[in-house]
């Protein structure tokens, strides 16, 4: 077993190449728990973070600050009553939920949370994320054509026709990362998402910020893409509450109704984790090339650990300013413990990339730089979250014919231009 | 006007049994032709706290009859617009004022034309309201009421008729488009049909409903039972 | 179910619909069902849409499913009691509602109400028309999608409902006015937070506008959406801020005044365009315009009486009266036959929600899906006016 663990943390492959069809396995679970997990703090981070624009509270009741609240919702949406209408298409309604979840899921196998930490590194990773990606509109697409009512019908019209015009700018963009990866080295461009990371180390630049403005212009045409791609505001026209009331999933209830939440939350991470690994360096740290050296890669290893302890801090904060009230023991008890284990994790963090550095345990080294990829990539997605609430809590939503016109006529002249220029400029300076 | 129709009054609560002091000024004049230009002369500087009638125990009898020579009365309306009108329709149309508000009453036979003539040459641009008024003790049962408004004259109008039960109007929709939707409530409320509706039916009651509520021998606790039966499923919907 | 169904049949078979020239793809069309449970059509109004793809060729409002027969209550109230039923056709309007029937029937008796009474009615009725546009504002811009400025809004409206409640007991149905004059003195206090309000409300409303009205989705939205001509809005009977976003300048507060609007120094904002985007921003001038008249009549307030006198029991003479006044909505009309007794012989209400509710149909026709959404929030209709 310890075997086992060190010839892993030894492996400078992913376990998909390797072989280690074991190894795998679990990293298909670790993924597939750490992402329902993100999932849920998502659901919780959304709530609250809308609630603070909107200068609300948001959920408070369920634990401390609401902490408890997606658990809350995850039971009472098991418990609730699984509602097929009588005219819907049963087997496709039953099986829509899976199509757009087991899509969202499946993109997360190529996902380079390190240089070895993924399911796989496919050489056509980047063109398995996107193809896999786009299949979970069909999952929509079925769902409103199963339900047999108008209203998801016509969402789920809407849905395929966004994602039709956003697929076509959003694969151009990806091109011209793609390009990127392979001037100034000719010939060596890949597709795998390791490769364009690698590349992106190896080039010494995020490619956000190679040939500025080129990379950065298809950055922000890719991430405006993704919001449409994931049917999140303002290009949630799919499920336009105020309009179709919910759009594809207006008979969804309970648990395949959670099941498409699931799925729409995943695939807001997986787009992220794109945008992340093509533009933003992927498991890079910042200033990863301006600020080298041992001494700043000590420096930048203890952010997970402090990151934690952060965390902990405001827990103790909150705990402390908790009402001494014995309404409140509960409560104040199991804030309490949230703080001590986010401090036991934070400590725990720190310690490995103090003994990493102190040390000269190869496998402690290689948790520590594990932990530091995981990390940074997280880091970056999570920002694009944030983002996405906030576009939600700012903007209006665009109405269908509008977004189809940005689509077809800003966001498609742009990429090709940027595209073509991509390569002009990479043939001049490569 | 209304002393024939009275509709059944409810006994008064208990201890409001004096004769209605009407304190009303009396001698206002309502001649001035703009509604709204009233002086406020009557704003008294006595307090509001002081009881408006002494509890007289006596006087029984008689609760509306003062009200008629103490109150307000229609008086004639002059203007060269009514001159004209007179002059061209004759006894067909009156044209009064009571309390500064302006009406004329015309003859059902003359409403499409006269509408139109009060559209198209005195401006009369905008339909404010268009309703009935059930009197079940007239001949003529129904009156109803066009309230118009002329953005260019800043004045306001009201057309009245008097048709029978069963009778129809000539329909406003051509004149004002707003009409459609009034002249289906006062159809919905009383069953007065207007010709030449575009499409007449009820519009806040069910369309299978029964009876029309607004009318005097609706009472209030009335339902279309069998409507509610059939629909809702329940017995009554009391 | 069945009546359901012959309901919409019925509905349907007099939807005045022309086929599309040249309908896109060979499509059919689709019927569908807005309303009366949908989050955006405010309440229970149900609209049935004709749609070829999302475009759409007609509507047809079916609407009294909030019918609560309010004109035949009144015949069966006095007219002392019938006053708090008024509260309840514009329920976000309460205090104008009221002020226009407590009105009505003053004229009918031929009474004034005193100065102070008629002060503190114009500082409630325009405390209640910034209300009402902001719980306007709120909506309609959640059912354009910006989900934000509803939480702002109602934060705000909270202050104002705040001063009412402290004034007369009640936050929504505030039964203020009575026939008359007002029945309560303002209390300790009131002038000095009705200006605090102002000074607190004047950022807040820039706050609103920051968010929505340079936004470019915002603008896209509203912009040539819903547009009404100011001929066409005439001839539907339309008031209000959507009379006045097509440009005409009509405000009965200065056309016709009552009580005593006369006295004080505003405008009428008006809109060029008469879409979506004019009728927002004629409403949010609306707001700054009622906060003026606010800062004036607290400035001004004078002492006084604040009842006339007026009989316990009231009973107008024989008669009938007109009396409108400028609601949120629009001309909010009483219509009221006397026969000298303590009841109305008949009172009609000219409702401004439901005229105005009208002109969905050539407002909408032709744009999509979305935009219905768009124009039943700028219509700022409330369905307990329309049905009563």
């Amino acid at each position: 077993m310890l075997n086992s663990l060190m010839s892993y943390l030894g492996s400078s492959v992913t376990p998909g190449e390797a072989g280690n069809q074991l190894w795998a396995l679990i990293y298909v679970l670790i993924i597939f728990t750490g992402v329902s997990v993100a999932v849920i703090a998502m659901n919780w981070l959304e709530r609250k973070a809308l609630a603070h624009f909107q200068v609300r509270l948001g959920p408070m009741r369920v634990g401390p600050h609401g902490l408890l609240q997606p658990i809350a919702d995850a039971v009472k949406l098991l418990l609730k009553e699984d509602i097929i209408p009588s005219e819907a298409d049963k087997f496709v309604f039953w099986i829509a939920p899976l199509i757009g979840l087991l899509a969202s899921f499946t993109v997360y196998t190529v996902v380079p949370f390190g240089p070895s930490q993924a399911v796989s590194d496919m050489n056509i990773g980047i063109l398995f994320m996107l193809g896999v990606s786009s299949l979970g509109v069909l999952g929509i697409v079925m769902a409103g054509w199963a339900s047999n009512s108008h209203y998801p019908l016509i969402g789920a019209l809407r849905s395929s026709a966004q994602m039709v015009s956003y697929e076509v700018a959003m694969g151009l963009a990806v091109v011209s990362a793609i390009l990127m990866t392979s001037l100034n080295q000719t010939g060596t461009g890949t597709l795998s998402m390791i490769g364009i990371v690698q590349a992106q180390q190896e080039q010494h630049v995020w490619f956000l910020f190679k040939f500025f403005p080129l990379g950065a212009i298809a950055f922000v045409i890719f991430a405006i893409a993704m919001v449409a791609e994931t049917n999140r505001a303002p290009f949630d026209l799919a499920e336009a509450e105020s309009e179709l009331t919910a759009g594809f999933h207006t008979e969804y209830s309970g648990l395949r109704w959670s099941l498409f939440m699931l799925a729409e939350y995943a695939a807001m991470i997986a787009v992220s984790s794109i945008a992340v690994a093509l533009w933003l360096g992927g498991w890079m740290r910042p200033f990863s090339h301006w600020l080298s050296g041992g001494a700043w890669d000590f420096v930048f290893s203890l952010f997970p650990g402090l990151t934690f302890l952060g965390l902990a801090a405001i827990a103790i904060r909150g705990t402390i300013r908790m009402p001494k009230h014995s309404l409140f023991r509960i409560q104040t008890i199991g804030l309490g413990a949230f703080a001590a284990v986010l401090s036991g994790i934070g400590l725990l963090l720190l310690g490995i990339a103090v003994g990493a550095r102190a040390g000269d345990h190869v496998a402690l080294a290689r948790s520590a730089d594990a932990l530091n990829n995981v990390y940074w990539f997280v880091m970056k997605i999570a920002v694009f979250m944030y983002m996405f609430i906030w576009y939600r809590a700012t903007w209006p939503r665009y109405r269908f014919d509008q977004l189809m016109s940005v689509g077809w006529k800003v966001m498609l002249p742009i990429s090709l231009g940027v595209l073509i220029v991509t390569a002009i400029v990479g043939v001049i300076v490569g | 006007m209304a002393e024939e129709s009275k509709p059944p009054v409810p006994p008064l609560p208990d201890g409001e049994k004096k004769p209605a002091a009407e304190v009303v000024p009396p001698a206002q004049t309502t001649s001035a032709a703009n509604a709204v230009e009233k002086p406020a002369a009557a704003a008294p500087p006595a307090a509001a706290d002081k009881p408006v009638a002494p509890p007289a125990a006596a006087a029984p009898p008689k609760p509306a009859a003062p009200a008629k020579p103490a109150g307000p009365v229609p008086m004639p309306w002059t203007s060269p617009m009514v001159e004209k009108y007179r002059h061209q329709y004759g006894s067909g149309l009156e044209a009064q004022s009571y309390l500064g508000q302006n009406y004329f009453s015309v003859d059902r036979s003359l409403i499409p034309n006269f509408l139109k003539l009060l559209r198209d040459e005195e401006q009369f641009d905008y339909c404010v309201d268009i309703t009935a008024v059930h009197y079940p003790k007239r001949e003529k049962q129904f009156e109803v009421i066009w309230i118009l408004y002329s953005f260019a004259r800043n004045e306001r109008v009201r057309v009245k008729t008097q048709i029978v039960d069963g009778e129809s109007v000539a329909s406003a929709v051509p004149l004002w488009a707003t009409a459609n939707w009034l002249e289906r409530e006062v159809y919905d409320m009383f069953g007065i049909k207007f010709d030449g509706h575009p499409d007449l039916k009820r519009i806040l009651l069910p369309d299978g409903w029964k009876g029309f509520p607004l009318r005097k021998d609706y009472g209030i606790l009335q339902q279309d039972q069998e409507w509610v039966q059939i629909n809702l499923g329940i017995e009554s919907g009391q | 179910m069945t009546a359901e169904t012959k309901n919409a049949t019925n509905a349907l078979s007099n939807l005045d619909l022309e086929t599309p020239e040249k309908p896109y793809l060979d499509s059919n069309e689709l019927i569908i069902n807005m309303g009366p449970q949908h989050p955006a059509t405010h309440g229970v109004l149900r609209v049935i849409l004709k749609l070829d793809g999302e475009k759409v060729l007609g509507t047809e409002c079916v609407i009294g499913y909030l019918h609560r027969g309010v004109e035949k209550i009144a015949e069966n109230r006095t007219y002392t009691m019938f006053n708090p039923y008024v509260d309840r056709m514009d329920y976000v309007a309460a205090v104008s509602n009221g002020l226009g029937y407590c009105q009505a029937v003053e004229k009918l008796l031929n009474v004034e109400a005193p100065p102070r009474a008629n002060y503190i009615r114009v500082i409630l009725t325009e405390l209640n028309r910034i209300a009402s546009h902001q719980l306007w504002l709120g909506t309609h811009a959640l059912d354009i999608g910006a989900m934000t400025p509803l939480f702002y809004t109602f934060r705000d409206r909270e202050e104002i409902l705040k001063i009412f409640e402290k004034y007369c007991g009640a936050r929504l149905t505030t039964h203020a006015f009575r026939i008359g004059g007002c029945q309560y003195e303002t209390y300790a206090g009131f002038e000095r937070e009705v200006k605090e309000f102002v000074a607190f409300v004047k950022p807040k409303i820039d706050e609103y506008e920051e968010l929505l009205t340079t936004n470019r989705i915002w603008l896209e939205r509203t912009k040539n959406v819903g547009v009404i001509s100011a001929e066409d809005a005439i001839a539907l009977g339309v008031t209000g801020p959507v009379l006045r976003a097509s440009g005409v300048k009509w405000d009965i507060r200065k056309a016709l005044p009552y009580a005593n609007y006369s006295e004080f120094d505003f405008e009428i904002p008006i809109g060029e365009n008469g879409d979506t985007y004019d009728r927002y921003l004629v409403r949010m001038a609306e707001m700054r315009q009622s906060l003026r008249i606010i800062e004036q009549a607290v400035e001004r307030i004078p002492e006084g009486p604040i009842m006339a006198k007026v009989p316990k029991v009231i009973k107008p003479a024989a008669g009938e009266i007109y009396h409108s006044i400028e609601a949120p909505k629009g001309e909010l009309g009483y219509f009221i036959v006397s026969d000298g007794s303590t009841q109305p012989y008949r009172l009609r209400v000219r409702p401004p929600s439901f005229v105005n509710l009208q002109a969905l149909d050539i407002m909408v026709r032709g744009l999509l899906v979305a935009d219905v959404v768009a124009v039943i929030g700028t219509l700022d209709i409330v369905l307990g006016e329309v049905d009563r």
